[in-house]
């Protein structure tokens, strides 16, 4: 199953739902063209909300970094959340548990925004 | 499953997906668990990115072997590229500090994680990853009784 995602806004804040996987080739890619338009029209509240993405290689680690140090590097915010089990053990092994800010409610993660 | 499958594949991003499901029937016909075969598909994706990627670096003329080997102890799994080799020295550690921020780098890591066993063998003429899962527990039980 290949990766899909949608925006809504909540609050200010732009949630993206993923589902699928997000992999190395089209998932990436989308990934990556969805957070960089995000912020090119000036979204820097964001949150990625993981809960039906049920598979992420190597490179689909690499566009979460990507996406969270783009979105920083430009005054912005990047969340995550619902993690799945795969993805919370794949960031706990990868040491990026603790680099990334992880939730588990939305309403919560809305609102932890500044 | 017979004792040793191979293939031959070309160096493209289907590869990459293909060498996947091919990872994860055999492993789930072997009687791996549901862990473990995310954990061997996932390994074998990786070894066939570093393989189609930075081994073959996409060349149309260069494949990529892979082959799967049931033992009565293991899963061996063979990568083979027609590529340069590559510089195990050169890989930095994806878990320092200076490198947890890094876009790349975590596909031999993740393979080292997930495998009992993982040797690379890199030359002139290609690097070879061997990943070697034991079988134990239930599996084992499962594996000897559908040979």
């Amino acid at each position: 199953m290949s990766m899909k995602l949608s925006t809504r806004q909540v609050d200010g804040v732009t949630i993206v739902d993923a589902s699928g996987r997000i992999t190395l080739g089209e998932g990436s890619v989308l990934m990556r063209d969805t957070v960089r338009d995000l912020l090119a029209k000036g979204n820097k509240k964001i949150i990625l909300n993981l809960g039906d993405v049920n598979y992420i290689d190597s490179s689909g680690i690499g566009e979460l970094v990507s996406a969270f140090t783009t979105t920083k590097n430009q005054g912005g915010e990047l969340k995550l959340l619902n993690l799945t089990k795969k993805v919370h053990d794949l960031l706990q092994i990868t040491k990026l548990y603790t680099v990334f800010d992880v939730k588990e409610d939305e309403t919560a993660a809305v609102k932890a925004f500044k | 499953m017979e004792q040793t499958v191979s293939y031959t594949l070309d160096s493209t991003l289907e590869t990459v997906d293909h060498a996947e499901e091919k990872a994860t029937r055999i492993a789930t016909e072997l009687g791996f668990g549901e862990d473990e075969v995310m954990q061997i598909s996932m390994a074998v994706r990786e070894g066939a990115v570093n393989a189609v990627l930075h081994g073959n670096a996409y060349a149309p003329d260069k494949k990529v072997i892979l082959a799967f080997q049931r033992t009565p102890e293991d899963l061996v799994i063979t990568i083979r590229d027609q590529g340069k080799g590559i510089d195990l020295n050169g890989i930095p550690n994806p878990l320092a500090p200076e490198n947890l921020l890094k876009t790349s780098g975590r596909g031999i890591f993740l393979m080292r994680s997930f495998m009992d066993v993982v040797e690379i063998r890199p030359s002139q003429t290609g690097t070879e990853i061997k990943l070697i899962k034991h079988v134990h527990g239930r599996s084992a039980g499962v594996k000897e009784g559908s040979q």
